[in-house]
């Protein structure tokens, strides 16, 4: 069946330099050290990527970086706790404009 | 939960396991290994002799290699394993690794221990924990290996039960927790009493292990504040695609996936580590073979007599070793060993 994903495009992302190269290069040479041990240890930013995987709704990130975090040494309930991050603060965002909602009703209500 | 064996599995058959692992990838081990410059693979020199006991075990777990189980009756004799004491009288192998199966399973597993301890070598029992459980005939275990000196290594996949549980049986983790504190209370994992308790980290499921140092820190922490037990190094070892793993793999539809992981993570710095170039693996027959993962697949040594009755050092030194697509395995990422990463 024809989809729009296919879980097998993820191992096909290096192609992108197919092309343009020299952006492509640029791309990975900087997501490479995005994610090396730093400030922030290769663990912690796994989770992080895992939890905006979802925020962004990426099937691609989210099926490499629950592997990558698994691989990284997270439990399931760590993995489970990032993406309620992520759930938290895409909810908080919209619950937050209520505030807003809030305002324009004071404002033209008498 | 019966063995592949038991239960008539297709995969219990090593030339069809050997079949599926041929015909999915066109990525030949030995040609990469050639292109490292690594093909022939040759020993350095046999330190270790990895004697596998039996295949009879308390346990079944999902990803045993070996195929182990109570259903398994495959034992080494005390003839063979006399046979193996004599080699090791006379020639400068330094370790002994007893394996399995449970190893304690073999009737003559102490006085092989003691028949080993008296040779001076340095003993290593891969102990499931769990059988320090089994019967009251092995609760003095931990005395016993400690009086000899031996090095324990166990396989706990996990710190919670739960992930534990999941590859190993029900209530494993909490009978191997149990058995950790028995060991522990002889000496086990305490600085000071050189008695080592290692513990062995695969991952559960179809994932590459992470990086052991890591994982140990985890695994102390968590093992010591929620149970209060120690023990000293983590080995973190990748899991081969033999046996009920490989059946694991294709089951649940993982098996193109993982074995491209491991190619895709071949290392050759890994490659010049992989345990078979210093370490000689016997079978419970007295076959010879390059390491355990090739014995369960049935592949022998080559260039030298297979057989422990005909052992033939200079011969075994200079053979090249057998290697096959499973082979990725050890060489992938950091490297896997029965000593844990190797790069």
């Amino acid at each position: 069946m024809e989809t729009y994903y296919n879980p097998a495009d993820l191992a096909k992302f290096g192609k992108i330099g197919d092309f343009d190269k020299a952006l492509a290069d640029k791309f990975f040479s900087y997501y490479n050290e995005v994610f090396k041990e730093g400030a922030l240890t290769a663990r912690e930013k796994s989770l992080i990527a895992l939890a905006v995987s979802h925020t962004v709704q990426c099937p691609y990130c989210i099926d490499a970086y629950t592997t990558d975090t698994l691989e990284k040494g997270c439990t399931e309930e760590q993995l489970m706790e990032a993406v309620h991050v992520a759930a938290a603060i895409r909810g908080g965002a919209s619950l937050v404009h209520g505030v807003q909602m809030m305002n324009h009703t004071k404002k033209v209500m008498m | 939960m019966k063995s592949l064996k038991a239960s008539g599995h297709p995969f219990s058959i090593s030339t069809l396991q050997l079949e599926h692992l041929h015909a999915h990838r066109s990525d030949q081990f030995a040609d990469r290994m050639a292109d490292a410059g690594l093909h022939p693979l040759k020993p350095t020199r046999i330190e270790i002799f990895q004697i596998n006991v039996g295949k009879m075990c308390n346990q079944t777990c999902k990803h045993c290699h070996v195929d182990a189980g109570p259903d398994r009756k495959e034992i080494m004799t005390r003839e063979t394993l006399q046979r193996c004491l004599d080699i090791l009288a006379t020639h400068d192998i330094p370790t002994i690794d007893i394996t399995g199966g449970a190893p304690e399973m073999n009737p003559h597993f102490r006085w092989f221990v003691e028949e080993a301890a008296r040779l001076g070598k340095h003993i290593i029992d891969r102990c499931n924990l769990t059988i320090l459980l089994a019967n009251p005939k092995y609760y003095d275990l931990p005395q016993f290996l400690a009086k000899h000196r031996v090095e324990v290594v166990s396989s706990l996949p996990h710190y919670t039960a739960v992930r534990t549980d999941r590859q190993r049986g029900d209530g494993v983790f909490e009978k191997s927790i149990q058995a950790m504190r028995m060991l522990n209370e002889a000496g086990y994992g305490q600085e000071g009493t050189g008695l080592e308790l290692n513990l062995v980290y695969n991952p559960t499921g179809a994932i590459l292990p992470g990086p052991q140092q890591e994982l140990e820190a985890d695994f102390k922490r968590h093992l010591l504040s929620e149970h209060g037990v120690y023990f000293n190094k983590l080995y973190v070892i990748t899991n081969m695609p033999i046996s009920r793993f490989l059946d694991f793999l294709v089951v649940s539809g993982n098996y193109e996936t993982y074995m491209q992981k491991l190619i895709d993570a071949f290392n050759p710095s890994a490659a010049m580590g992989v345990m078979c170039r210093n370490t000689l693996s016997i079978g419970w027959d007295g076959t010879l073979y390059d390491c355990d993962f090739n014995q369960m697949l049935d592949i022998k040594i080559q260039d030298a007599p297979v057989h422990i009755d005909h052992f033939d050092l200079d011969a075994l030194t200079n053979r090249s070793i057998v290697v096959d697509q499973h082979c990725y395995g050890c060489t992938a990422g950091l490297g896997s060993s029965c000593g844990g990463q190797v790069v």
